[in-house]
């Protein structure tokens, strides 16, 4: 048998039932499962605006302003007779985009570097989680503030800033993985096998922290949508002509008297697509039981 | 344990009763009794000094705290009498002599003399201090040259004390619009001695516009200066005309936020707001006894194009896009009827002038312009960018016409929207294809918007350059013997712009406020302008019947 | 435990300096200059200008003499608003910040940490899940949604509450407190809950029990210190998301704080302003975190006992 093939099994041993456990545990709680449905409803959506939207994107309408919610316009209009239903679905795109996108930038960046620090250990890693330390205590936010308003505002820049904000933690986890997971007996087969580290660290490491890592990164998309709704809401986010639901609900709070469900509606998409991450990754932590592993 | 809970409990209803409870009296209220007017005034002023300041909060504090030569009534916009009670002005209109009111003084009780005109002026005009309306000044004879630093004697400056009431202007050429200038602000007079006392005169930063520093010479005196939350000024025991105030102190609160703004003014924390967030004025418009106030400002909204790049290099380009807009459209629905569409720069019945009207809302004629230039119906369009600096209502404005043209041109239009001081970079480096500018006026003539679009001028970023315009408007003009010779002319040299099209105007400005009924002096005009002395409140007014 | 405190301390240092470098040459990178403005200047006035503002010496000159006057406490002139010092805008705003921040760490303190504890005696039942699903509200509901509902509906169809400014009508804090405080409030819930579930299932505790101790007695005496750590730890993290929360909840309310001064001063170019309170807030942000790190371990005993007790 050759040396994968060896590790594998020695993993085995350790590791499938865990996935079956966590998800009869994860179908329990009914909570988690309802904002699993949820999330894939919003997902499903956003994939298929383009052609299940009522209305196109820029169709105005300005002698009907902004109107509440009618027969033909379920969710009402915009003041320039737009959609908003529409405008919901589209801003749904960049909001759910910029969440899984940021975050993945996160995870990449953190995994990387909290699995290479945890494994080599010693000196190295000392500095890569100083230089973590250094960061974690930066005031991120006016350095967002400030990049967005001097490199101007573009989608790729905001996702690169959201993601460099996010990374530390997944990388601090990461790095608390793999120094507990690098005492275990599947990775001396493997030292002693000969595999490299880098084999070692992705094909084997990375797999066995899923857990915590799959948690984490539930829990960071929520944050990386409010922090994008944040800058947006100051005016350094999503620009116009594009949409997103923080850029909505800026714009509906500043006529919320007059047109309530400019705001109320963008709110409740906002509010209920966190909601299901959040109850979902709470449940993926308990269903894993990640907090146990405190170590 | 439960009783822990029902004690917390008990504290939160407390502390919620409590806060309800002691709503106070309203700023209105108190200030109808005490005699204060509380002015919304948009942004947080940024300097006190009247030759380093630029902005229209500023304009208001600063015409509470200083007086000019002259003064402008608020219901007629006629100069009068201020610092000045007098003035002779020569056969050929070039040279002004003001006589000093030996009554004015600063308000620190020094008399004020001519000499104070001649150092304040020189300080203005001084290249160190960097002054942004150095220019307001150009008209008199060698300023120009001193403030570029080609001159430095500013003996040698057409400005002269003649002895210490008797102040002596000698202008390049008759300028009929000059003793408005003397209204503005930065040719107002400054305390030599108090600005001395802090460093030098071309200092910008310097503590004498502090409260426990400053002396001002106008109706009112610097009384507090809370940063971002209020300013307050007292009436002059030492203002030569105080027995014409009624105001005892005046209140200057920043409402950046038009919308809380508007807030502040229904549950009357304000007498007066410096503007009217557009979604609330339907409602104020509908309302019998309407505290809404709106007239003809002195001011335009357009976009400049740039007509050194393709495709808005083409004479016809620029006239398509032009035409496609449906400017009452525009004005009826997204702007809520509340501007006039402009087809020109100028704003109409400006001293009784009115700028030409070359063209219509032309859809058909656009199209047929368009295609003209090579791009029928759309086709080959390399796309155009419009620039606006960020702000909802220009966005509001922006969006409706991206619609209009890709509804009657079938062209592309991105949008982007930059922050100001962003903004203002790329329009100076003519880093743009369209871009949204406002222009208002200085003072009330034709010249004002006219002279922006000579060739080169700071403020022309449009790559307009015609000596034609130039001689009608530098030359010609200044040099016409009668008024109405001098409109004609202006008119010709506004029909050869907008041949050109180089702008798409869109509408005249007016401006809007909110005004509390117990409020009088305040009438609207041209130049939105207000004159404290004028102004009064009720303090009997009542509301009439249950709260607005 | 001194060793720690100094350890912490001495790393602070390379932080902030990173912190004054990347912002000192962030924000000169930025098109469009303090000088600009609607009227264009003619290129002396321009000139005259930066000259005063020492913005015509190269670059690092410009740096080295920031260093210089920063080493003295003094943070420059602001560029929008002649006539002040930096160190004047941050004095005027930062005790308006402080104290809504304050005051939003108490109400998050107060409802989250009773709420957590309430869930936690009770954990799976009703008493557990409504506070629970309330603080999930808080977490996703973001400040910017809830400032003006709040407003709407206690500010505006209620009229019970003021809805703008900060001291000057009585009552005006009460709004922005609680929209700051919120979202604070649902984490330390949370946390409290974890913190407290865990200790109130650990031996002593049912010792306690056993030996027939009131429920408060237990809950006060004996679990609250070890199962607010958690919450404690979070206090410095929470403190800088504070400040940046006031950004949103200052510009809502119309809050002369300092987090509006500084989106508008990176909005205005003010390059001093911007520098200014970026190191203000980064060295305050610092002197959080080691204070809410001293603290969770003199609160962990086991943590005490590693430091040889203070």
């Amino acid at each position: 048998m050759n040396t994968e093939a060896i590790v594998d099994i020695a993993r085995a041993e350790q590791g499938t039932s865990l996935w079956q456990d966590a998800w009869l545990r994860l179908r329990k709680n009914h909570l988690a499962v309802l904002g699993l449905a949820i999330l894939v409803v919003f997902i499903v959506i956003a994939l298929l605006t383009p052609w299940i939207a009522p209305y196109s994107y820029q169709q105005q309408n300005l002698e009907l302003g902004a109107s509440g919610p009618s027969a033909a316009h379920w969710l009402g209009t915009d003041i320039f007779g737009r959609d908003l239903m529409t405008q919901i679905m589209y801003g749904g795109r960049v909001s759910l985009a910029v969440g899984f996108i940021a975050t993945a930038v996160a995870l990449l960046i953190g995994v990387t570097w909290g699995a290479v620090a945890g494994y080599v250990g010693g000196r190295t890693d000392a500095v890569m989680m100083r230089m973590v330390d250094i960061l974690y205590a930066l005031p991120f936010m006016i350095f967002i503030v400030l990049l967005t308003v001097v490199f101007g505002r573009s989608m790729l820049l905001l996702f690169l800033a959201i993601g460099a904000v996010e990374w530390l933690t997944m990388a601090r986890i990461m790095r608390g993985q793999v120094q507990s997971l690098r005492q275990m007996e599947f990775v001396e087969a493997a030292v002693s096998l000969g595999l490299s580290p880098a084999t070692l660290i992705f094909r084997h490491l990375v797999p066995n922290a899923l857990g915590p890592i799959i948690v984490y990164t539930t829990l960071t998309i929520p944050n990386v949508m409010l922090l994008e709704a944040f800058l947006s809401f100051l005016g350094l986010g999503i620009q116009p002509p594009q949409t997103s639901w923080g850029l909505l609900i800026s714009y509906g709070a500043e006529t919320m008297e007059e047109y309530p469900w400019l705001l109320i509606f963008p709110g409740v998409a906002l509010t209920l697509a966190l909601f299901s991450l959040n109850f979902l990754g709470d449940g993926l932590r308990d269903a894993l039981d990640v907090r146990g592993a405190k170590d | 344990m439960h009783s822990m809970i029902v004690r917390l409990l008990l504290l939160v209803a407390a502390v919620a009763l409590l806060a309800s409870c002691g709503r106070g009296e309203s700023n209105v209220a108190s200030g109808n009794r005490a005699g204060i007017l509380h002015f919304g005034n948009g942004s947080e002023p940024q300097s006190l000094d009247p030759h380093v300041a630029t902005g229209i909060p500023e304009h208001f504090i600063i015409h509470a705290l200083f007086e000019g030569l002259t003064v402008k009534n608020p219901y007629t916009l006629e100069p009068e009498p201020g610092v000045a009670s007098s003035w002779d002005i020569s056969e050929d209109g070039r040279v002004i002599t003001f006589h000093i009111n030996p009554e004015a003084r600063w308000s620190n009780g020094d008399p004020m003399t001519a000499a104070d005109y001649v150092w304040s002026w020189q300080r203005l005009l001084s290249p160190g201090l960097g002054s942004e309306y150095a220019y307001m000044l150009f008209p008199v004879k060698n300023a120009q040259a001193f403030n570029q630093g080609k001159m430095t004697d500013f003996g040698e400056v057409g400005v002269k004390a003649l002895d210490k009431l008797t102040l002596q202007v000698t202008l390049n050429e008759r300028t009929p619009y000059f003793l408005q200038l003397m209204d503005h602000y930065s040719t107002f007079a400054v305390h030599r001695p108090t600005i001395e006392k802090f460093g030098n005169a071309s200092d910008r930063y310097t503590p004498w516009t502090r409260v426990e520093n400053m002396v001002s010479n106008g109706a009112f005196r610097l009384r507090d200066w809370q940063l971002y939350r209020r300013l307050e000024v007292e009436k002059s025991d030492t203002y030569w005309d105080r027995d014409r105030v009624k105001l005892n102190g005046i209140v200057f609160h920043p409402t950046e936020n038009t919308v809380s703004e508007e807030r502040m003014f229904r549950v009357g924390q304000l007498h007066y707001t410096a503007s009217v967030p557009l979604g609330k004025i339907p409602v104020y418009q509908e309302m019998a006894d309407t505290p809404y106030r709106q007239a003809p400002y002195i001011g335009t909204y357009y976009y400049l194009i740039n007509t050194l790049q393709a495709p808005t290099d083409k004479l016809k380009v620029r006239q398509a896009l032009s035409m496609a807009i449906d400017r009452e459209s525009l004005n009826r629905n997204v702007l809520k009827g509340t501007n006039i569409p402009a087809y020109s720069i100028t704003p109409p019945d400006t001293l009784g002038y009115f700028p030409p009207r070359l063209f219509s809302h032309d859809v058909a004629r656009a199209r047929e312009l368009l295609a003209e230039a090579g791009y029928p119906n759309g086709e080959g369009w390399p796309g155009l960018e419009l620039t606006y600096n960020t702000s909802e209502d220009h966005r509001k404005v922006a969006v409706a016409l991206q619609q209009m043209w890709k509804d009657a041109l079938n062209i592309d239009v991105t949008l982007t929207n930059q922050e100001w001081k962003v903004y203002l970079d790329s329009i100076t480096q003519m880093n743009f294809q369209i871009a949204r500018r406002g222009w208002i006026g200085d003072y009330v003539d034709p010249n004002s918007f006219l002279d922006l679009f000579i060739t080169g001028g700071g403020n022309n970023n449009t790559g307009f350059a015609d000596p034609r315009y130039d001689d009608l408007v530098l030359r010609q003009a200044p040099q016409a013997a009668t008024d109405e010779a001098r409109l004609a002319i202006f008119h010709e040299a506004e029909t050869l712009l907008m041949e050109q099209m180089p702008i798409i105007p869109l509408y005249t400005y007016t401006s809007k406020h909110l005004v509390h009924p117990s409020v009088s002096g305040m009438p609207p005009n041209l130049m939105d302008s207000t004159n404290f002395k004028y102004v009064s409140l009720d303090q009997d007014w009542r509301p009439a019947g249950a709260g607005n | 435990m001194w060793r720690f405190v100094g350890m912490r301390l001495l790393q602070a240092i390379p932080v902030i300096l990173v912190v004054i470098t990347v912002t000192f040459f962030l924000v000169r990178v930025a098109p469009g200059g303090p000088f600009d403005g609607e009227k264009a200047v003619t290129r002396e006035v321009k000139a005259a200008l930066e000259a005063q503002y020492k913005l015509d010496l190269p670059l690092f000159q410009q740096y080295t003499a920031y260093l210089g006057d920063l080493a003295q406490g003094d943070l420059g002139p602001s560029f929008k608003y002649p006539g002040r010092s930096v160190n004047e805008l941050i004095a005027a705003g930062f005790p308006v910040t402080a104290e809504l921040g304050l005051y939003a760490l108490l109400v998050a303190l107060g409802i989250g940490g009773l709420a957590g504890i309430i869930a936690a005696l009770r954990p799976n039942t009703a008493q557990d899940y409504i506070p629970m699903s309330a603080a999930m509200i808080g977490i996703c509901m973001p400040s910017f949604l809830l400032g003006p509902l709040l407003v709407l509906v206690f500010g505006i169809h209620l009229d019970w509450l003021p809805v703008s400014g900060w001291g000057d009508i009585p009552g005006d804090k009460i709004l922005p407190s609680i929209t700051l405080g919120a979202g604070y409030a649902a984490y330390i819930a949370r946390l409290g809950r974890a913190g407290m579930l865990e200790v109130l299932s650990q031996d002593y505790i049912r010792t306690a029990r056993a030996k027939g101790l009131p429920q408060w007695q237990v809950v006060l005496k004996h679990s609250l210190r070890g199962g607010m750590i958690p919450v404690v730890a979070f206090l410095g993290p929470a403190f800088a998301g504070l400040l940046a929360g006031s950004f949103v909840v200052e510009t809502i309310f119309q809050i002369p704080g300092l987090g509006r001064f500084y989106v508008q001063a990176a909005f205005n170019r003010d390059y001093t302003m911007i520098l200014g309170t970026t190191v203000f807030l980064s060295v305050l942000i610092v002197f959080f975190n080691l204070l809410s790190d001293i603290l969770a371990a003199w609160m962990n005993p086991r943590l005490r006992a590693q430091f040889g007790g203070q």
